[in-house]
């Protein structure tokens, strides 16, 4: 099964319905099927081959949708690039896995046509939105920067998908994610990997046509692609928001739209406790769900006071095969601090450094089997073989996800700590190596080390800790105004400290222990 | 400049804006769509408005509508002001 059927059978089974609500706008599953062939007819007859990458850097708009599952239907595969991506990230991403052809909205043209010389790759720039500066195209420039409209204008009479050309073993996304090295690498997801995934998820959640799914994650975070893909898959409608910056709005949103489902982030619980939720009626609301970190035990009781009718599913999962665990609702009120057990279609087991595996209640590494589980990731084979390790079973890979829990003896996982240091803040991964490259090519830095520290809304709050060039004077302020122009929102540091040396260990490296919290 | 219009600006360009050009951010931009503030931020403002001109701000108006750009801001300070007087 190809991932843009998802899209191409609730078309032919309801075409009509409601797909999506953006924008204060409704479209049903004909006009986003519809949309998405022109696009993709017009993606072909601008040379795209099978396997080409195509970046998506969109809000959460419609565009962003119909992108998606053109590049599918064309044959590419789709890389989401988050909209607060910074240009130098960019093109490390878009010269990483060498995309043919970027979606942009029009705002960032003139960066990206600025920038053409350091992208060899990139063949074509779509552009959305009306033009806010005159067309600079000529024959020669590279990319060509053509509009959205354009595009879809081309093939207006064309109602039909073009003819496919993959099959459900190619790739269909590579999804960025943070590692410890500091440069994010792409994880490799078939059509396979990704409809098992959609599949396993809207099992447990019994998700059903008459769903309407709220959604205000990024799509660039797979836990708002996968709102997307499962809505669709189930015939449902998605109400997708930009974010969830003013709350208030958000809710209403939930109660005008008769949202069911509603995904979330600690950090959005956190938010949410602290407003009085009483005002809003949520009779509609079937379910919540969590994941990105644990949700803490007493947002669980909170909200299970407060919604009593309300599902809560504790979820666990990482980009590398998208979702491991969920807690079944029978135990939310019995092992309310439990990630539950393996989704349907997926083994888990714990193993100790040498990959034995453990008994219940010990403490070591989860390893996961499956149809989700990636290919690995998209020219790295080593950081792949950090992952994917040789099972007992010939020929097949198991996920070592770098996480350590454990399991109680009913078979219920308990998420114990990382591995590595990565931070996960806002439910977002941060690579602490990334945001210390950042800080390191400051000119009046001289040494930085950062680290996550517990925080009731982020999760983890993201702390850098810095030694400066001699004489050299910096404030806070500063550090942080650097790092906005560098970094993702989500990785910016809240706080900065200025020390006059770091901490070593007898190696000579930054002894990180000594800087983290107590 | 009305003193509230240049005391948000001023606020907005310290804590936001973190040394991109002030006068690029024009009264009518909206935050959101310039991806300027998120949630965090949002709190941030909120805590600013209700101190600097002692006026309550109820969870129901944290809205883009009364927040969501330097205009609205000045006319949603304004109107809290009168409602005091």
């Amino acid at each position: 099964m190809l991932l843009q059927s998802l899209l191409e059978q609730s078309a032919h089974n309801h075409p009509d319905k409601v797909a999506l609500v953006v924008d204060q706008k409704r479209y049903t599953y004909l006009e986003i099927e519809q949309q998405s062939n022109r696009l993709a007819r017009a993606l072909l007859q601008r040379g795209l081959e099978r396997a080409d990458r195509v970046a998506i850097h969109l809000d959460n708009t419609l565009e962003a949708v119909v992108s998606i599952f053109a590049v599918l239907k064309a044959g590419g595969v789709f890389v989401m690039v988050n909209p607060t991506t910074k240009i130098d990230k960019l093109t490390y991403v878009l010269n990483n896995c060498r995309a043919r052809i970027l979606i942009i909205p029009e705002k960032k043209r003139a960066t990206i046509v600025e920038h053409s010389d350091l992208l060899p790759h990139l063949k074509t720039a779509v552009s959305v939105g009306p033009a806010t500066s005159p067309q600079e195209n000529n024959e020669l420039q590279m990319p060509r920067v053509e509009s959205w409209e354009l595009l879809q204008a081309e093939f207006a009479e064309c109602m039909t998908p073009p003819a496919t050309r993959t099959i459900s073993i190619d790739l269909a996304a590579l999804v960025y994610t943070s590692g410890s090295t500091g440069n994010p690498k792409g994880v490799m997801l078939t059509h396979l990997n990704m409809t098992s995934a959609a599949r396993s998820i809207t099992t447990y959640l019994m998700n059903e046509p008459e769903d309407i799914i709220l959604n205000v994650l990024p799509l660039s975070f797979d836990y708002g692609l996968y709102q997307l893909l499962m809505a669709f898959r189930v015939g449902a409608t998605l109400v997708l928001e930009k974010s969830f910056t003013y709350p208030h709005a958000v809710l209403q949103r939930t109660i005008d739209e008769q949202v069911t489902g509603f995904p979330l982030v600690p950090t959005m619980s956190a938010i949410l406790l602290k407003m009085d939720l009483s005002k809003y009626d949520f009779s509609k609301l079937r379910y919540i769900t969590n994941t990105g970190a644990a949700l803490p035990t007493e947002h669980i009781l909170t909200f299970r006071k407060r919604l009593p009718h309300v599902q809560i599913f504790s979820m666990y999962g990482l980009t590398e095969c998208k979702r491991v665990s969920y807690l079944p609702l029978d135990q939310v009120d019995i092992r309310t601090g439990s990630v539950g057990i393996a989704m349907p279609d997926t083994e888990v087991f714990i193993v100790d450094d040498a990959g034995h595996r453990l008994p219940p209640e010990h403490v070591g590494e989860l390893v996961v089997r499956g149809a989700n589980v990636m290919k690995g990731y998209w020219e790295a084979p080593d950081r792949t073989a950090e992952r994917l390790k040789p099972a007992e079973i010939p020929n097949e890979m198991y996920l070592y996800t770098g996480d350590l829990f454990r399991m109680d003896r009913e078979g219920y996982l308990y998420f114990v700590g990382r591995r590595d240091d990565i931070i996960k803040s806002r439910g977002e991964k941060v690579s602490p190596k990334e945001v210390e490259n950042v800080l390191f090519t400051h000119e009046r830095i001289s040494e930085a080390a950062v680290v996550g520290d517990p925080d009731p809304v982020l999760g983890q709050s993201i702390r850098a800790i810095v030694t400066l060039m001699p004489g050299q004077e910096l404030t806070e302020k500063e550090v942080l105004a650097y790092c906005r122009k560098h970094l993702e929102d989500f990785m910016v540091p809240q706080k900065v400290e200025f020390r006059d040396e770091l901490p070593k260990s007898p190696n000579g490296k930054v002894d990180k222990k000594q800087l983290t919290l107590p | 400049m009305s003193s509230i219009q240049s005391e948000i600006r001023n606020f907005v360009a310290d804590n936001f804006l973190f040394g991109e050009d002030p006068e690029s951010l024009l009264n009518d931009d909206s935050f959101l769509e310039t991806g300027i503030i998120d949630s965090t931020g949002v709190l941030e403002l909120v805590a600013f408005i209700e101190d600097k001109y002692s006026v309550e701000v109820d969870d129901d108006e944290l809205v883009p509508e009364n927040l969501d750009s330097i205009d609205r801001l000045i006319n949603f300070i304004e109107s809290k002001l009168k409602e005091l007087k």
